[in-house]
């Protein structure tokens, strides 16, 4: 049987055993709604109380500050639209980057149609916010800050203390999309000066569908899903019984077993990201070099697209993902790709390949083995390849 | 996403290369995506006998391509000037929706190769 190897686990995870042990109990015998007075109910509530503790005790916070949605998209969507609605009497200004995810950024371009003023910050070549741009962009009508703990693509990890700090010392909320962070790299809401944060499951082995917003004891925000008194009436809803199980254990699982995992997922990432340099020519690291989460590997291949790249990756059993127009459904490169400053046609070859707990020495040498031809292979039917052979550059 | 031919013609695409003496070149890029695709052409009594392409673009652009300079070889040039990216996709078993442009550019880049053959026979009358 042909090698399967995924490596897209920024995308998703696929959910532990031990997750999935601690959640099922919770479809069929353990079914009560947590509202219910009763005995099924209560037992129900016991299940969503122990998970929010664990999720509370994984960042450093109380568990009341700890609020379940159905993922991370609902909890940035929440954390903004929630601050913007009920600070707009104190001003209606916005600090972002311009390399978030589409849940931050499409909420915060729904807010501007509504009458908010939001400032993109630029990020340097590795995908870096500085924390005195962030300084610089405050005014008196700025009501909220936010940053991406470390970015979904590039895997660049931001510097968030500085910027908590930041905003800490104006009295400006902060809020960060901490998806790709929490489980994977340490997260001490506290010592980070943060506000609101935004966690999912998914993305540390846990199930698909529920997330979490912390939100820190005294922030003012409106409710963003309106109806029953669940969630301490500030978030609607029958919870999501065996998600919310689900999401406390895995969390729980990621963030004891944080250190070693980084480690071993460090060194392997290293191995790839300079097999990669070394065997292949005309090739680039997107991303910082080492201020990047453990699992992130993000490269641009010149004169070849990738789609094309992530099919013949696919025919080898590797599942891998790319910032390229063809891939984007939009058509347009990725944002993330062109905001670090590449132009269109190096965003357009870009492979990125996250790496998890399944990933083993033999999946990067074999991806090692491969990779080489398929690049090879790709550029000796491309134009751009020629041209660049024959002395001539495309422009 | 793409049906088994896609799949076939981008793994095994046929008529990949560059013809050195070519009668007629065609380079085409997409402004909805910016790939490229070029196309050779060697042409003998009005007739494709070779043709060869290069792209630099998605798997249903190469496919496309492969497809395309298959449907094309040893037909005439008024033939291959009939040659729509809607009969490229259905040889290929379909297209996903946002991928039919990728089968347009196949189409245009044909068209620009067949110009500039007629362009350079012009010149050759012009001359001689
Ligand atoms: C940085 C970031 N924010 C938000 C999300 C959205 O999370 P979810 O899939 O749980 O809605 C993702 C996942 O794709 C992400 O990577
Ligand atoms: S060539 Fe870009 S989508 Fe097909």
């Amino acid at each position: 049987m042909q090698r399967r190897v995924y490596m897209d686990h920024a995308a998703t995870t696929y959910t532990k055993q031990e997750v999935l042990d601690e959640m099922l109990p919770y479809f069929k015998e353990i079914y009560g709604n947590p509202s219910s007075v009763h005995g099924f109910g209560r037992e129900a509530r016991k299940a969503v109380d122990l998970a929010r503790e664990r999720t509370a005790a994984a960042l450093n916070v109380s568990p009341e500050e700890i609020y379940f949605t159905s993922g991370g998209t609902e909890a940035d969507n929440w954390a903004i639209k929630g601050v913007a609605w009920a600070n707009k009497e104190r001003g209606n200004h916005i600090i972002t980057t311009s390399i978030e995810h589409h849940a931050v950024l499409h909420t915060c371009q729904y807010l501007e149609k509504m009458g908010f003023e939001v400032t993109y910050l630029p990020v340097d070549s590795y995908g870096l916010v500085y924390p005195e741009q962030v300084k610089e962009a405050i005014t008196d009508k700025t009501i909220l800050i936010s940053v991406m703990f470390a970015n979904n693509e590039i895997g660049t990890i931001e510097p968030i203390k500085e910027i908590g700090q930041i905003a800490r010392e104006r009295g400006i909320y902060f809020h960060t999309d901490a998806v790709q962070a929490v489980g994977h790299i340490p997260v001490d809401v506290k010592d980070m000066n943060i506000d609101l944060l935004s966690l999912s499951a998914h993305k540390f082995y846990g199930p698909k569908g529920v997330g979490a917003l912390y939100i820190r004891k005294g922030v003012k925000l409106h409710p963003f899903i309106h109806g029953g008194a669940q969630e301490r009436n500030r978030r609607a809803g029958t919870e999501n019984l065996p998600g919310i199980v689900g999401l406390g254990k895995a969390i729980e699982l990621a963030v004891s077993n944080l250190e070693e995992n980084s480690k071993r997922l460090t060194a392997m990432r290293d191995r790839l990201i300079s097999g990669v340099l070394n065997s292949i020519e005309n090739v680039r690291l997107n991303g910082h070099p080492t201020k990047r989460l453990p699992g992130n590997a993000n490269f641009s291949f010149e004169f070849i697209e990738g789609e094309s790249l992530l099919l013949s990756l696919d025919m080898k059993g590797i599942a891998a993902s790319s910032g390229s127009a063809c891939t984007s459904g939009s058509l347009d490169p990725s944002h993330v790709l062109l905001a670090i400053g590449l132009p269109h046609e190096i965003a357009h070859g870009s492979l990125r390949l996250t790496l998890g707990d399944d990933n083993t020495d033999e999946d990067i040498d074999y991806v090692l083995e491969v990779l080489p031809g398929i690049v090879k292979r790709l550029r000796e039917m491309s134009p751009l390849f020629a041209q660049h052979k024959g002395g001539k550059h495309y422009v | 996403m793409y049906s088994e031919k896609v799949m076939d013609h981008f793994m095994n695409p046929r008529n990949v290369g560059e013809i050195e003496d070519a009668d007629g070149v065609g380079e085409v890029g997409n402004a909805k995506c910016g790939d490229i695709m070029k196309i050779y052409l060697k042409i003998r009594d009005n007739r494709i006998v070779d043709v060869k392409f290069k792209t630099f673009g998605c798997g249903a652009a190469i496919a496309s391509s492969s497809m395309a300079t298959e449907l094309i070889k040893g037909k005439t040039i008024e033939e291959a000037l009939e040659l729509t990216n809607k009969a490229v996709a259905e040889a290929l078993d379909g297209l996903p929706p946002i991928k039919m442009h990728c089968s347009v550019l196949a189409e245009q880049a044909i068209k620009a190769a067949i110009e500039d053959y007629r362009r350079r026979q012009q010149e050759k009358q012009v001359n001689s």
